[in-house]
C-alpha cells in the first residue's frame, strides 16, 4: 500500500482536514489540533496550504494505533464558522447514511 | 447439508486464536496497520466508509437453521441487528468493531462459520447454484465438487498470494442460476458423447473496469483430473498475471492478452506434468466427501395436495406462488425463493429478528436447511408443497413473502457510496426507489421477467454489466451520475450489456429506467417476449431514441 506520505503532489485547493476512521471500533475521526482524535468534524483542525495539511497527515499517519485510512479531505468553513463536509462522500461519512437503517437504533 | 470433520474444526478454532492475537498486538501498537491489514483481509476484515465491514464465508450458498440463528446473534450482539447477503452467497456485516471481531468468529466457529477466502488475493469461498442437490434435471450435487474444492483451496500455499483475488463458480444444470461465466473459472458439470459426467471449464470470465465472458478452455475434464486441471490453469496465470498493475492483475486480463489458445496450451502443457500425480483425485476420495452430505428423508407426497387446491382461491397467495415457487426434484416438494427485495428496502438485507424466524421456519418447512443465492435472495429448499399456504403466511409476518422474485424491482444492487469506501455513487437510494416506481404488482407481472443491476462503481460488486437494465454510478465534478445499459445476462447466455447512452444524474435514474421499460412494453413482439430478449432482437438503438429524444 502507498503511504499517503509517499503521494508526492499533496496539494490542497480550500480548506481542508484530516480524516480517519478509530482504530478499535473503525468509527470516522477527525484529527484535531490537540493532535488527537475526535468524532466531531467541528472539532478538527483546519489546514488551508498544501504544506500545513502534508504536516498534519504526516503526524496523523504516525498515530496509526489511534486511527488509520488517515487522509485529507476538503472541507467548507461557513460565515459563522461552522465546518461542513466539502463532498458527498464526506457528508455520509459525516452525517451517516442517507437511508434508513434496517433496524432502528 | 455438509458436515465438518475435526480436520475442519481445528482449522477454524485455530483461526479463531490465531486472529485473536493478531487483533490484541494490533491494538496494542505492536503490529502496525501495513502489518495488520493483510491478516485482517485474510479473516474477511475491510475498512469502509464509517466503519470496519465483515464478510463471512457461506460455502456455496448452503446454511443450516443453527448458522443461520448463529449470523443472527453476530448482527445483534457485534452489529446493528441486520446483515446484508452479498453476490457471492456470502453475508456481510457493516458496523462491527474491531475489538470485538475475535469473539464474533468464536460464536460463528461454534456452528462451523467462518471468514476465509472471503477477501484477499487468493481463491475466494467457492459459489454454486443455491438449488444444487434439489434442482430438477441437475447432474449431480455441485456442492460436492464445490467442497472438494473448497478444501483444495483453503489455505493452499501456492495459490494464497496470487495476482488477484481468484473466483470459482459450479453449476450442474442446464439453466445457470450460479454466474459461472462471469468468474474467474466457471465449471459446468454434464455429461459426454459416453456418459461420463465431468466438466466444461470456462476461465477469464470477470466483471469490473475490464468485463469478459468466460471462454471454455477445454469441453470435457473428468472429475478425477479436477483439482490437477484447475491447478494447471492456476499455475499458469500464478506464473504469467501481472503483479505490477492491479487493474491488469486478474486473470481475465492474462486470458485476453495470450489468446484462449495460447493459454490453453499452456495450462495442457502445465496439467500433462501434473495430471497423473497427488492431485488425481480416487473415487473413494469423491465417496467419502459425498457421504458427509446429507439429504432429508423426503415423504412420499401429492403434487398437488388439498391444502394447495384451497389456497389457490386467494389471489395474494397466488401471485406469491406463481413467482416464489419453483419446481423440485422430488414429487410433492418445491423449492421457495424469499425475496429480500422488500418495497423500499435496502436489497439483500435481513434482519436478526427475520433471521431467527426464518430459522425456525426452515426448521419447520425445509428440515433445516436455508440456501442463500448470488442474486441477494434466499431460499427454501426443501418445502412440502402442502405446506406452502402455511409458509407464505408466516413468511408474510416477517417481511419475507414479498412476491416479486425476478422481476422488475428484484434488484441486485452494492452497497454503494453509503457504506463502501471504494463507490463513486449510491446505489441503495436508487434500487430503493425504483422498487417504489414498480410496486404495482400487476405492472410488475406484465412486465416479466427483468433483471436490474447496480453498481456504485466500476469494481462492479452490483455485477450491472450481466444486469437486464445495468445501472453503474459514476463521479462527474463532484455530482453523482449513472451509466446505463441494456441487454446483459448472467446466466447460460451470459453477455455484457450496452451503453444505452450518456450518464444520467442522480434523480434523472428512475425516470431513465421507467422510460426503458415502457419502450420495452410498446416494442416487444409479444408478451412472451423478455425484456433481454428484445434488446437483442432490436439492438440498443430503439430503446436510445425512447430515452434520450426528450433529454
Amino acid at each position: 500500500m502507498t503511504s499517503p506520505l509517499e503521494q508526492k503532489k499533496i496539494k490542497i485547493t480550500g480548506p481542508s482536514v484530516v480524516t480517519a476512521n478509530r482504530t478499535w471500533d473503525g468509527i470516522v475521526v477527525y484529527r484535531t489540533p490537540e493532535q488527537g482524535w475526535s468524532a466531531k468534524l467541528a472539532d478538527a483542525a483546519i489546514v488551508r496550504t498544501s504544506d500545513d495539511a502534508r504536516a498534519l497527515l504526516a503526524e496523523s499517519v504516525a498515530d496509526d494505533v489511534g486511527a488509520i485510512g488517515a487522509y485529507i479531505a476538503p472541507v467548507e468553513v461557513r460565515d459563522g464558522g461552522a465546518i461542513e463536509p466539502g463532498n458527498l462522500r464526506e457528508q455520509i461519512r459525516s452525517a451517516g447514511l442517507t437511508i434508513g437503517l434496517p433496524v432502528q437504533a | 447439508m455438509y458436515a465438518y470433520d475435526e480436520l475442519d474444526r481445528t482449522l477454524i478454532n485455530e483461526r479463531v486464536s490465531e486472529f485473536r492475537d493478531q487483533v490484541k498486538r494490533r491494538l496494542s501498537g505492536e503490529l502496525t496497520e501495513d502489518e495488520f491489514k493483510m491478516l485482517r483481509l485474510q479473516n474477511g476484515v475491510y475498512l469502509q466508509l464509517h466503519a470496519y465491514m465483515f464478510r463471512v464465508a457461506i460455502p456455496y450458498g448452503t446454511l443450516s437453521s443453527r448458522q443461520l440463528r448463529q449470523l443472527a446473534h453476530v448482527a445483534r450482539r457485534y452489529d446493528r441487528g441486520y446483515g446484508h447477503f452479498t453476490t457471492r452467497q456470502n453475508i456481510q456485516f457493516n458496523w462491527i468493531k474491531l475489538a470485538e471481531l475475535p469473539d464474533a468468529l468464536a460464536d460463528l466457529a461454534e456452528v462451523g462459520i467462518h471468514a476465509m477466502q472471503t477477501s484477499g488475493n487468493n481463491t475466494r469461498n467457492v459459489t454454486s447454484d443455491q438449488w444444487a442437490g434439489v434442482a430438477p434435471g441437475e447432474i449431480e450435487d455441485p456442492r460436492i465438487w464445490s467442497e472438494i474444492l473448497r478444501q483444495y483451496t483453503t489455505l493452499h500455499p501456492e495459490f494464497s498470494f496470487l495476482p488477484r483475488k481468484f473466483k470459482f463458480a459450479i453449476t450442474a444444470s442446464a439453466h445457470d442460476r450460479a454466474a459461472i461465466k462471469i468468474h474467474d473459472i466457471g465449471l459446468r458439470l454434464h455429461k459426454n458423447a459416453q456418459g461420463e459426467t465431468g466438466f466444461e471449464v470456462m476461465v477469464g470470465g470477470g466483471l469490473g473496469r475490464t468485463p469478459f465472458i468466460a471462454k471454455t478452455i477445454r469441453t470435457f475434464v473428468h472429475g478425477s483430473d479436477l483439482l490437477s486441471y484447475v491447478e494447471a490453469i492456476m499455475r499458469v496465470y500464478n506464473q504469467y498475471g501481472r503483479r505490477d498493475n492491479i487493474y491488469k492483475a486478474r486473470i481475465k486480463i492474462l486470458v485476453h492478452e495470450l489468446g484462449i489458445e495460447r493459454f490453453a496450451q499452456e495450462v495442457e502443457e502445465e496439467w500433462q506434468q501434473i495430471r497423473d500425480g497427488a492431485l488425481k483425485l480416487d473415487d473413494s476420495v469423491v465417496e467419502e466427501i459425498r457421504s458427509r452430505f446429507t439429504y432429508p428423508a423426503y415423504e412420499k407426497l401429492a403434487h398437488m395436495p388439498d391444502e394447495l387446491r384451497k389456497a389457490a382461491h386467494d389471489p395474494h397467495f397466488e401471485a406469491w406462488r406463481r413467482n416464489s415457487v419453483f419446481p423440485h426434484k422430488v414429487t410433492g416438494y418445491a423449492i421457495v425463493t424469499l425475496s429480500l427485495k422488500p418495497v423500499g428496502g435496502p436489497p439483500g438485507d435481513a434482519t436478526a429478528d427475520q433471521m431467527d424466524a426464518l430459522a425456525d421456519l426452515a426448521d419447520k418447512y425445509s428440515f433445516g436447511e436455508i440456501r442463500v443465492g448470488h442474486e441477494q435472495n434466499l431460499a427454501l429448499p426443501h418445502v412440502a408443497r402442502r405446506d406452502l399456504p402455511a409458509l407464505w403466511k408466516a413468511l408474510d409476518k416477517i417481511g419475507l413473502a414479498t412476491p416479486n422474485v425476478n422481476l422488475v424491482s428484484d434488484i441486485i444492487a452494492c452497497p454503494g457510496l453509503d457504506y463502501c469506501s471504494l463507490a463513486n455513487a449510491r446505489s441503495i437510494p436508487i434500487a430503493q426507489e425504483l422498487t417504489r416506481r414498480f410496486s404495482n404488482h400487476d405492472t410488475a407481472n406484465l412486465i416479466g421477467r427483468l433483471h436490474i443491476n447496480i453498481s456504485g462503481c466500476i469494481n462492479a460488486c452490483g455485477h450491472h454489466h450481466v444486469g437486464h437494465i445495468g445501472i453503474l454510478g459514476v463521479e462527474k465534478n463532484g455530482e453523482e451520475f449513472y451509466q446505463i445499459t441494456i441487454g446483459g445476462r448472467a446466466d447460460e447466455n451470459a453477455q455484457l450489456g450496452s451503453l444505452v447512452g450518456p450518464a444520467v444524474p442522480y434523480a434523472e435514474v428512475a425516470d431513465v429506467i421507467e422510460d426503458i421499460v415502457e419502450a420495452y412494453l410498446a416494442l416487444r413482439a409479444s408478451p412472451d417476449e423478455l425484456f433481454v430478449d428484445s434488446v437483442k432482437r432490436l439492438g440498443v438503438e430503439p430503446f436510445r431514441e425512447r430515452v434520450y429524444a426528450t433529454r
